[in-house]
């Protein structure tokens, strides 16, 4: 019998403990633990992108973090975009530019730009692509998934104006 | 669950991780960023009994300039150490390579310490390391040795690094004032691994001519390797589209690289040549002539 170990996970602001074992998954924690099935498991080995989630702001594989690792980090999934049950600027950016069609890679898609257009909020469309490069999207070929990128963007200049 | 169980250690700092694994010994593996170490248990390449988790040290991102260079504690992210000040002004050519690791996502879990001791011969900061004359801090409970990274690296995937030890820091040092650098790889896509890249250091004397060269690959060789024979061809001459085509050719004495899925040997070795030949263009482009 393997070891338990009890953990208690901030995620979207609310708290998690739980008994596990050491080698749950973040991605699996959140999705079998804390019943957020928003965040999508591609890969399972870092590389499609479709799992991510914010750690502390930071977008990050939650299939590459055990959800050991996790307590004591404010963790964000796409749950938390969404404010009064409403779609926030970036998901509707999304929405009225068509930036997803099956949606399996989209949660992680819109953590990884809510990042990084804190970071960036005027990217230039070469820079949109550089920050896409690590969510892979197997339906759309990206093209209206850069312009509702730049939408939003767009949308939130207008609002700080 | 994907991977096999193991116990887990939250480490509080440098020296409690080392007394964990001069406790649990061989079958201990310390988890930084996890970014490759994860992926492998992911598919059970790795079965670690038990994992000392570095990440949530005191000070995990830390970097200090010293007088020889820059010093990088091994837990410190790519992410982190990529966006610091300090390595775009005094080793921008380090802080342009961690760009290539991966993607964005990656790097901030991923540490500077990890890739290192990880050493994948086609990732950037072994590379780097031996561009740069890095020397590696490696403690155990037993106390700490420093090691140049020339001696560190020793096949694929394996360092002379022991089981009761674990790199704490890591020396990048400056290389002479004014020289220029060059730095490419080629991958199939972003983020990819390189299937090939090279990388140099030169500096120049007051009439011009090349008085420091390093030229190191990744990639093409079962570790990173300088190319000491690009070297003497480029020390005392002036730069020239012939000079870094010559140089260029004697990095074929240096690789050793592999045929696998995505390309072949012979592929490998055209375009670490063609690489090196941009990297010096870039190199003496940026090296001032020092009087």
């Amino acid at each position: 019998m393997t070891k338990k170990v009890n953990v208690s996970l901030q995620i979207n602001g609310d708290t998690y403990d739980r008994e596990i074992e050491a080698r749950l998954l973040l991605s699996d924690f959140i999705r079998h633990e804390a019943g957020l099935t928003g965040t999508h498991v591609g890969c399972e080995h870092g590389i499609c992108g479709s799992c991510t989630v914010l750690m502390d702001g930071l977008p990050v594989r939650a299939c590459l973090t055990f959800a050991v690792q996790a307590a004591g980090n404010a963790i964000e999934t796409v749950e938390s975009l969404a404010e009064d049950g409403r779609l926030n600027g970036l998901q509707n950016a999304f929405w009225e530019n068509q930036g997803l069609q099956c949606g399996f890679c989209t949660p992680g898609i819109l953590m990884s730009m809510k990042a990084f257009l804190q970071d960036n909020p005027s990217p230039s469309r070469a820079e949109i692509r550089e920050a896409l490069s690590g969510n892979l999207c197997r339906c759309t070929g990206y093209h209206d998934i850069v312009e509702s990128v730049v939408a939003a963007a767009a949308a939130t200049a207008r609002t700080a104006d | 669950m994907k991977p096999a169980a193991f116990d887990y250690h939250r480490a509080t700092s440098i020296e409690h991780a080392c007394d964990l694994l001069g406790r649990e010994g061989d079958d201990a593996k310390i988890l930084a960023g996890g970014q490759s170490l994860i992926a492998a248990m992911n598919f059970r390449l790795a079965r670690p009994k038990v994992l000392i988790d570095v990440s949530h040290i005191e000070n995990r991102n830390r970097i200090d300039e010293r007088p020889a260079g820059i010093e990088i504690a091994a837990t410190t992210t790519q992410r982190y150490a990529e966006r610091h000040p300090a390595l775009g002004r005094r080793l921008p050519v380090l802080a342009e390579a961690i760009t290539h690791i991966a993607h964005f996502q990656i790097r901030n879990k991923g540490t500077v310490g990890g890739s290192i001791v990880n050493a994948d011969p086609a990732s950037e900061l072994p590379a780097l390391s031996l561009l740069l004359d890095a020397e590696f801090s490696l403690q155990s409970a037993a106390g700490r040795q420093v090691v140049p990274a020339e001696e560190f690296f020793i096949t694929y995937m394996t360092t002379m690094l022991q089981p009761d030890e674990m790199l704490a820091s890591i020396l990048f040092k400056d290389p002479p004032a004014g020289s220029g650098w060059g730095f490419h790889e080629v991958a199939r896509r972003a983020g990819d691994f390189a299937l090939a890249g090279s990388s140099t250091v030169i500096g120049l004397d007051d009439a011009g001519r090349c008085a420091h060269a390093r030229v190191v690959l990744f990639g093409v060789a079962a570790t990173p390797v300088r190319a000491p024979e690009a070297e003497a061809v480029l020390l005392g001459q002036a730069g020239s589209a012939e000079l870094f085509s010559a140089a260029a050719r004697m990095v074929q004495n240096a690789i050793d690289p592999e045929s696998d899925v995505h390309v072949t040997a012979q592929y490998r070795r055209d375009v670490a040549e063609v690489l090196t030949v941009r990297a010096l263009r870039d190199a003496f482009d940026r090296a001032l002539v020092t009087a």
